[in-house]
C-alpha cells in the first residue's frame, strides 16, 4: 500500500495530527456557536431519508464523509430534491470507493454521509485559522475566492488571499476581525456574524489545540449572513493528552490496521510496498536508512521510528508489527543510541525473539550509548543475527538477503 | 574555540531527578561538563549524586551561577520550564523534551522575543563541544575534540551518524548541535551558520536536514551571501515520494518547497557540497575539508 506516504511522513516529522470528519467538525462548531447548516450524519439510505424528512425542505445536500478533500469533484457530494432522491443518492454514495486527488488511486470506502439543508448561496468565501510555524503566530487566512482549491488560488492569484497574524500572547482583537471582514467586502449584517465567528473559532483553536480549522466554502447567504458550509479540523497529536474527549472523534476505519496497532505503542509506523522491514530510532535516521536501503537496490516495507525514549517493550512491539507484514523477507535494525540505549534495544530484540517466531533474517547495526553492553546481550542471546559494521554494510547485507 | 557552550559553561538540569534526567546528567558529568545544579519542584535541598537540587530555576541560578539549562521535563510541563529558565536569565536553554504541543511552543517563542536567552530545541539531542562540554543526550565517545568542523542538524540520531563518520575519517569537531525538528523551535540553521562563520577555529560546516519545511532553502540562501567556509550538506528522505497535495491552508503557509530534490537543488546552487549517499558521507567530508 504505497499511498502518497510522503504526506504521512511530513505529518509525522512536523509533529503529527489527528483528523476528524466534516460532520464531527461541525458538531464541534455547534458547541462553539459557529453557524452551520442544519443536518445530521447517516449510515444508511433509510437514515438519510429520515434526516432529510426532519429538515423539511429541499434541496438537501448528501456529502460523503471521508478523511480527504476533493470529495465534490470525485462524485461524493450531490444535491437531492426529494426524499426518494435522497435515498437513491445516499445509496449510491454509501459503499462507494471515492477517489479524489487526496486519497491516492486506491480511494477510500465511504461508510457515512452527511445530510444537510441546502442554502441560498449568494457568494462562496474561504476562511481558515491555524498556527503558522514560521512566524510562531496564529494566522487567519480568508479569501473572496471560496469553494475552490485554495492551493491553486494561492499559486495563481496570491493577492486574493488575506492573511492576518495574531500574537498568541495577546490574542484576537476587534481590529483583526475588521481587517478580515472589510477585505472580504461583506455587508454590515454579515460582518457582525463573521466577527463573532472569528472569535469563536479562535477560542476553539486554543481550547482544542487544533492545528487547522478550515471552512471552504464559507457561504454568504442571500439573507446576508455567513454559514460554514464545509468544515475541516485537525488536531495536534502532541496535545491530545489534555483533550481526552477529542479521542472519541478518531475513526479507525480511516487508518491502516498496522498503523493503528503501532500507534497504541507510540510508534511512528507507515506500511509500504517493499520487503525490507526496518526499525530505526529517530525519524531523520529512519528516512536516511530507507534511502540507503533503496540505494542498495531493495525496497523498504515500512517506515518505523521507535522514537528517542523507546522502551524494551516498544522495541518488542515494533518487531511484532514488522513481522506481521507478510511481505517482509528481511529486517534491518539500525539504532544509534542516545536516549534509547543500545542495551535497552538489545533486550527488546531478545524479548521479541522469545515471544515471536522470527522467520526472516535480521541484520543489526548498532552504535552509540551503551553499545558494548548491547552487543554483549545480543551475542549471548543465542539468536541468529547478522551484524553489520556500518550503515552501508547493513544495507548491502539486507539487500543481498531479500534478493535471494 | 566553539559556539554556544565551552569548558566553563555552568549547567543546570531541569528535571534532574527523573529517569532520563538522572541518566543523562551522569553521562554529561562523566564527559566533563560542569553540572552545577538541578531543579525539581518539591525536591529542593536534596542532591542527585553530588549535584544540589533546587525548587526553582531562579534559586539555582542565584546560588550556583548557572548560565545554561538542560531540560528533561515531560511535554505537558516543558513550556513552563523553558519560560522559567528564560525568566531566571539563563542565557542558553537546551530543551531535549519531545512532543511539546505546538501552541505551547508558540507562546514560548513569543515570550522570548526581545529577551537575551537562546533556545536550542525542543525535540533535539542538545549541543556538545567535544572534549569540553556536553549538554545533551548524544553519546560522547563518537565525537573527536579539537575541530575544525562544526555540525548542525535538524535530526537527532542522524546527527550521531554523521559525527561518527567524521570521527572515523579523523575529522574533529568544534561544536555539534541538533536544533530539533519541531514546527516551532528556537535556534535555527542560520543562527548556527552565523556563529560557525564567526568562530575562528571552525573551518567548515556540516549541515544535516530533512524533507519538509523550508529551513534548508533559507539556510542555502544565507550561505550564498554570508558564509565563506565550505559546507557539506545532507537531506534525509531523498527517496520518499512527494506528498499528495494537502489541498488546505497548511500547504500555503509552509510554501512550495520541501521535497528532498528541491532542497538539494537549491543547496547545490548555493555552493553546498551535497551528499546523496549517507554511506559515503565521511569520505565526501574528507575530500571537501582536506
Amino acid at each position: 500500500m504505497t499511498k502518497g506516504y510522503g504526506a504521512r511522513l511530513a505529518e509525522i516529522i512536523s509533529g503529527g495530527i489527528m483528523k476528524i470528519h466534516e460532520y464531527q467538525a461541525k458538531e464541534l462548531f455547534g458547541k462553539y456557536n459557529v453557524p452551520v447548516p442544519a443536518g445530521g450524519v447517516a449510515f444508511s439510505p433509510e437514515e438519510a431519508r429520515t434526516i432529510a424528512d426532519q429538515l423539511g425542505a429541499f434541496p438537501v445536500v448528501v456529502k460523503a464523509q471521508i478523511h480527504a478533500g476533493g470529495r465534490g469533484k470525485g462524485g461524493g457530494v450531490k444535491l437531492a430534491h426529494s426524499l426518494e432522491e435522497v435515498g437513491t443518492i445516499a445509496g449510491s454514495i454509501l459503499g462507494m470507493t471515492l477517489i479524489t486527488h487526496q486519497t491516492g488511486p486506491e480511494g477510500r470506502l465511504v461508510q457515512k454521509v452527511l445530510v444537510e439543508q441546502g442554502l441560498n448561496i449568494h457568494k462562496e468565501l474561504y476562511l481558515s485559522i491555524l498556527p503558522d510555524r514560521s512566524t510562531a503566530k496564529i494566522v487567519i487566512m480568508a479569501s473572496e475566492a471560496g469553494g475552490m482549491d485554495i492551493e491553486e488560488v494561492a499559486e495563481k492569484t496570491p493577492e486574493k488571499i488575506i492573511r492576518v497574524y495574531i500574537d498568541p500572547l495577546t490574542g484576537i482583537h476587534p481590529f483583526h476581525c475588521r481587517e478580515v471582514a472589510f477585505r472580504l467586502n461583506l455587508p454590515a449584517a454579515a460582518m457582525k456574524v463573521l466577527t463573532a465567528m472569528l472569535n469563536n473559532l479562535y477560542r476553539m483553536l486554543l481550547e482544542t489545540d487544533a492545528s487547522l480549522v478550515e471552512i471552504n466554502p464559507l457561504v454568504l447567504t442571500a439573507e446576508e449572513t455567513v454559514i460554514a458550509l464545509d468544515a475541516k479540523v485537525n488536531f495536534d497529536d502532541n496535545a491530545l493528552f489534555r483533550h481526552k474527549q477529542l479521542l472519541e472523534y478518531r475513526d479507525l476505519d480511516e487508518e491502516d490496521p498496522l498503523e493503528i496497532e503501532a500507534s497504541k505503542y507510540n510508534l511512528n509506523y507507515i506500511n509500504l510496498d517493499g520487503n525490507v522491514g526496518n526499525m530505526v530510532n529517530g525519524a531523520g535516521l529512519a528516512m536516511a536508512t530507507m534511502d540507503i536501503i533503496k540505494l542498495a537496490g531493495a525496497e523498504p516495507a515500512n517506515f518505523l521510528d521507535v522514537g528517542g525514549g523507546a522502551s524494551a517493550e516498544m522495541v518488542e512491539n515494533g518487531f511484532r508489527i514488522i513481522l506481521s507484514d507478510k511481505n517482509v523477507k528481511g529486517i534491518l535494525i539500525n539504532i544509534f543510541g542516545g536516549i534509547l540505549r543500545c542495551d535497552v534495544l538489545a533486550q527488546g530484540v531478545v524479548e521479541a525473539a522469545k515471544k515471536t517466531n522470527i522467520s526472516v533474517p535480521v541484520v543489526v547495526r548498532m552504535e552509540g550509548t551503551n553499545v558494548e553492553e548491547g552487543r554483549r546481550i545480543l551475542a549471548e542471546s543465542g539468536l541468529q543475527l547478522i551484524t553489520a559494521v556500518d550503515l552501508k554494510d547493513a544495507a548491502g547485507k539486507v539487500a543481498e538477503i531479500v534478493k535471494n | 574555540m566553539s559556539i554556544f557552550v565551552k569548558k566553563d559553561t555552568r549547567v543546570l538540569v531541569q528535571g534532574i531527578t527523573g529517569r532520563e534526567g538522572m541518566f543523562h546528567t551522569r553521562q554529561c558529568i562523566d564527559y566533563g561538563t560542569r553540572v552545577v545544579a538541578g531543579v525539581t519542584p518539591g525536591k529542593g535541598g536534596q542532591k542527585m549524586d553530588e549535584v544540589p537540587v533546587f525548587n526553582t530555576v531562579a534559586e539555582a541560578v542565584e546560588k550556583t551561577g548557572a548560565d545554561c539549562s538542560l531540560i528533561f521535563v515531560p511535554p505537558a510541563f516543558a513550556a513552563d520550564a523553558v519560560m522559567e529558565a528564560v525568566d531566571a536569565g539563563v542565557s542558553l536553554v537546551v530543551t531535549i523534551t519531545e512532543g511539546i504541543p505546538v501552541l505551547d511552543m508558540m507562546k514560548v517563542k513569543n515570550y522570548m522575543l526581545g529577551k537575551p536567552s537562546r533556545l536550542i530545541g525542543p525535540n533535539c539531542p542538545g549541543i556538545i563541544t567535544p572534549g569540553e562540554c556536553k549538554v545533551g543526550i548524544m553519546p560522547g565517545p563518537i565525537h573527536k575534540p579539537g575541530g575544525p568542523i562544526g555540525v548542525v542538524s535538524r535530526s537527532g540520531t542522524l546527527t550521531y551518524e554523521v559525527v561518527h563518520q567524521l570521527t572515523l575519517e579523523g575529522i574533529g569537531q568544534t561544536t555539534c548541535l541538533g536544533i530539533g525538528g519541531d514546527p516551532v523551535g528556537g535556534t535555527n540553521f542560520i543562527d548556527c551558520l552565523e556563529a560557525f562563520e564567526k568562530d575562528p577555529d571552525t573551518r567548515g560546516v556540516v549541515m544535516v536536514g530533512e524533507i519538509g519545511g523550508s529551513a534548508e532553502e533559507d539556510a542555502a540562501a544565507y550561505i550564498t551571501r554570508n558564509v565563506s567556509k565550505p559546507v557539506v550538506g545532507f537531506i534525509a528522505g531523498l527517496t520518499a515520494p512527494p506528498g499528495r497535495r494537502m489541498g488546505h491552508a497548511g500547504a500555503i503557509i509552509s510554501g512550495k518547497s520541501g521535497t528532498a530534490q528541491s532542497k538539494i537543488a537549491v543547496m547545490k546552487e548555493s555552493g553546498i557540497h551535497v551528499c546523496e549517499d549517507l554511506g559515503t558521507f565521511g569520505k565526501l567530508c574528507a575530500e571537501v575539508f582536506a
